[in-house]
């Protein structure tokens, strides 16, 4: 059967690169005695596959894998015995069953959301009503944004208004916080620091990267009808 | 949760920052206001080496178990972090608390090879703890070494007050339960020092004065005190099968060398070979009961979750419950999943069938370690091994699938001949004959691979071969240049690749391992040069050292070339490591007549680890 692991990464575990992960994982399968299905051969691998990689300093309230397993105990019970060999930092948040069916995570991711706030100790540039201001005249009241992202090979241009689904502000007006939903996976991959980036450029703002705290709240797919979003945990159920 | 030594903007910067993040599982957290000793252990190489040490891991364990005691792990930042520590003014510190080492009352560091000198010191100095132990304060950690570089311990005496001589299983109670004691009377570092070193395996260098001949020699080595004692004795666990061992070993996120459960099945090795120091310093050979290792494979496999199991000792074929013990793993990991790798098994029927069933017979390699390509060079080391045996094995290998064979050599070995270096080409390519004959054409999988490699040999303490000369530098990369070329003059010289090791560092490793105190003072200018991680072939710099000791006025070649005198007092006799001085002497003269000694089983030649009252010694005695 097909089962939906959802996990929360946070803390220092955010060093922990997306390799490191599977490995974590798999041992974790093994000491948590989770019936994992493997692959024939003289070294087997456990059929696990995650959805979306995190990047190094980056955590997260929705992160995903998916294994392939004989039987299965209770959701309850399953996240209790992953939980209790988890280090600290890392909490099993969902084990769903996914119909027989289901494409693999990886394949059906289409969005993630974010939010991205200020360093402690960092003074933010502006105050949150100027960057609601400043991204209503960027971003919410124009038809197109171009944009162009710099890979070490080439350079692209890509339309923020076709990548980014909401980019709004939140949190309080002298600690301002960037909340985005945007374009995730193989085909359209957005980051999200690249969106805040654009604004700063278009406030005229020069900003270090990294005096923002990246988090990642979920990751989504398409929902049945093709207009909405689920999140990816919604789309297997509870085993009882 | 805890905050980190290093800000995020350090960690996204350099390379792999879970290096430095501790948090691993079964990493142990205590509150510090819970114990009274703070113990930082340190493996002095990059966190993916030093986490694969066994050794770290047992008394990690061991010392936790105290209530008293914290302990934790520190190793040595890569470097691209030393550069920020240095430039920033980061003091060290532990992986556990993300506290300053210099805090812990003692800082252990395990010395495992001779290169690591320079990776001490940076310990050391990013600590801010003084590198020379007589400027160290009432407030500085105690700084002790361990490990078997511990059996010589004297170019690195004065950064060390003081070192364990010996297994840290036996003595460590003790020490922590003096520092105590002295701590509850107020009393002084040097009160402690002198305190300590009335305990077993506890050696105390700045409490010992040496004096030297005009030759350069050693005229004396004596305690200052009457109550500080005059021999060092080595410490041996007798009773492997109850002895402490990590039921749930740490599991590092970043994938270190070992990434693996360890089972320990033995300690010391039965066969004496010459040029062997492990073989020597370990002795008498103590074997782990079945019963023991069984229960511990399975506990560690759940506590860990690897997917793999390996064996560790110095000769797996010679534990006496081997079938026994591999079938019963062989069994259990088919039903968890988990590949099984048997380094250091002898090559015969018995291993050839386990291993068929245990790894890839088309892909994996068969190893060989005759050490020396001729009979008589491996009498001379007394590698009881005989041309007959290996070619005899690598045939049984060829008939069961096997195609690629590695053969490591020893270079540079006492006696040595020029013959002696062809003879290894010779093997090799009738080993290829062999494949040929022995596998018919149409079950071939391929051209079959012989892998040759050398790595120089270099005279260690407490070897029979520790009065040897080394050769002067150019000569052992010449020896190499022999084998190279004879390798291409064989027939079968496509089958055949050759692999050979740097000459430069042989040469270091041949200074630091039987030097004396007088080298300290170049490991520190080479430091001072910016040398750290010499164990890395990408920093080493032989010019660096040459530089230091030109600087120090020390001559390399009095540390390598001389061939010892039977009489030559030498920096570590001070220490008793079991097996006398008597035993090796005959053996260096048993050696220098290609003359074969028996293996602890077949006869006891009387070495002197039988005072220990254990292991094979008393095998058929009970
Ligand atoms: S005393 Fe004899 S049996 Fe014991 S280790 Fe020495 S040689 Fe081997």
């Amino acid at each position: 059967m097909k089962i939906r692991i959802k996990f929360r990464k946070y803390g220092v575990m955010k060093f922990i690169g997306h390799l490191d992960m599977m490995r974590y994982f798999q041992k974790a399968m093994r000491r948590a005695e989770i019936d994992i299905c493997y692959s024939e051969g003289f070294s087997p691998h456990q059929i696990m596959s995650f959805a979306a990689p995190l990047g190094v300093g980056i955590t997260s309230d929705g992160e995903y894998f998916d294994i392939e397993a004989g039987h299965s105990q209770s959701t309850a019970c399953a996240i209790k015995m992953l939980n209790d060999t988890m280090v600290e930092g890392v909490e099993i948040t969902g084990y769903v069953r996914l119909p027989d069916h289901a494409k693999p995570a990886m394949s059906v991711v289409a969005a993630a959301d974010y939010t991205l706030s200020f360093r402690e100790g960092v003074n933010p540039p502006a105050l949150k009503s100027e960057f609601a201001a400043a991204l209503n005249r960027f971003f919410t009241e124009q038809t197109e944004v171009l944009i162009t992202k710099k890979t070490k090979r080439s350079e692209k241009t890509m339309d923020l208004k076709k990548l980014v689904y909401d980019f709004h502000m939140e949190g309080t007006e002298t600690q301002p916080i960037f909340y985005l939903n945007l374009s995730t996976g193989s085909q359209d991959n957005l980051k999200p620091e690249l969106a805040v980036a654009a604004l700063f450029s278009d406030m005229g703002i020069s900003f270090p990267s990294d005096s923002l705290m990246i988090h990642r709240l979920d990751v989504y797919a398409v929902s049945e009808n093709g207009r909405d979003f689920v999140s990816l945990l919604d789309m297997g159920s509870v085993i009882e | 949760m805890i905050k980190l030594a290093l800000s995020d903007e350090i960690l996204m910067k350099i390379d792999k920052p879970a290096r430095y993040i501790g948090n691993e599982l079964n990493s142990v957290k205590k509150r510090p206001e819970t114990v009274s000793i703070r113990f930082v252990m340190c493996f002095p190489d990059v966190y993916e080496i030093g986490m694969s040490h066994l050794g770290i891991q047992i008394l990690y364990d061991m010392f936790n178990k105290r209530q008293d005691v914290w302990c934790e792990r520190v190793y040595s930042p890569w470097p691209d972090l030393h550069k920020i520590m240095k430039e920033e003014e980061i003091p060290l510190f532990s992986l556990e608390s993300q506290e300053p080492v210099k805090n812990s009352d003692f800082l252990g560091i395990t010395l495992q090879y001779e290169m690591c000198y320079t990776n001490v010191l940076q310990i050391l100095d990013l600590s801010g703890i003084p590198l020379s132990a007589c400027e160290r304060g009432e407030n500085d950690p105690i700084v002790i070494g361990g490990g078997p570089c511990a059996y010589n311990p004297e170019p690195i005496a004065e950064f060390f007050d003081l070192f364990y001589i010996g297994e840290g299983e036996t003595s460590y109670d003790a020490l922590f339960d003096l520092y105590k004691e002295k701590k509850r009377h107020g009393a002084s570092r040097i009160e402690f020092l002198r305190a300590a070193a009335g305990i077993p395996g506890i050696y105390v260098p700045s409490l010992y004065a040496v004096s030297y001949r005009a030759d350069g020699t050693i005229d004396s080595f004596r305690p200052l005190y009457e109550d500080v004692p005059s021999i060092v004795q080595k410490q041996v666990v007798t009773d492997m099968t109850d002895a402490v061992y990590p039921e749930k070993p740490i599991v590092p996120f970043l994938k270190a060398t070992q990434d693996r459960v360890v089972l320990e099945i033995q300690r010391g090795c039965i066969r004496g070979c010459r040029f062997c120091q492990a073989g020597m310093i370990y002795r008498p050979t103590r074997e782990k009961s079945t019963e023991r290792l069984k229960e511990l494979a399975v506990q560690m496999l759940k506590s860990t979750g690897h997917e793999e199991i390996s064996l560790s000792s110095l000769s797996s074929s010679d534990y006496t419950q081997l079938k026994e013990l591999v079938n019963f793993l062989i069994e259990e990991c088919r039903e968890r999943r988990v590949n099984i790798s048997l380094p250091s098994l002898r090559i015969d029927a018995f291993s050839l069938d386990v291993m068929s069933k245990v790894q890839d017979v088309r892909k994996s390699s068969l190893t060989f370690a005759p050490e020396a390509g001729s009979q008589r060079l491996r009498d001379v080391i007394n590698k009881g091994l005989t041309e007959e045996s290996i070619l005899n094995g690598a045939k049984m290998a060829f008939s069961g699938g096997w195609n690629k064979v590695k053969f490591y050599f020893m270079l540079g070995l006492p006696t040595e001949t020029a013959e002696d270096m062809r003879a290894i080409a010779d093997l090799a390519n009738a080993a290829a004959a062999l494949y040929y004959e022995t596998v018919p054409k149409e079950n071939r999988n391929g051209k079959c691979q012989i892998t040759v490699s050398t790595s120089f040999f270099v005279p260690k303490p407490f070897t029979p071969f520790q009065w040897a000369g080394m050769y002067p530098p150019k000569e052992y990369i010449n020896r190499a240049k022999v084998v190279n070329d004879s390798i291409h003059a064989q027939l079968n010289r496509k089958s055949i690749k050759y692999n050979w090791h740097e000459a430069d560092v042989t040469v270091l490793e041949g200074i630091l391992a039987r030097g004396d105190r007088k080298v300290g003072q170049a490991i520190r200018r080479v430091y001072e040069k910016g040398g750290i991680f010499d164990a890395w072939s990408e920093f080493f710099c032989y010019e660096r050292w040459l530089d230091a000791f030109a600087e120090c006025g020390i001559d390399p070649d009095f540390y390598t070339l001389r061939e010892r005198d039977p009489e030559e007092i030498f920096p570590w006799d001070f220490i008793d490591a079991g097996v006398t001085k008597e035993f090796l002497l005959r053996e260096w003269k048993n050696a220098m007549q290609a003359s074969v000694s028996p293996n602890c089983r077949m006869r006891c030649m009387g070495c002197g680890a039988n005072k220990y009252g254990g292991g094979v010694c008393f095998e058929d005695k009970n």
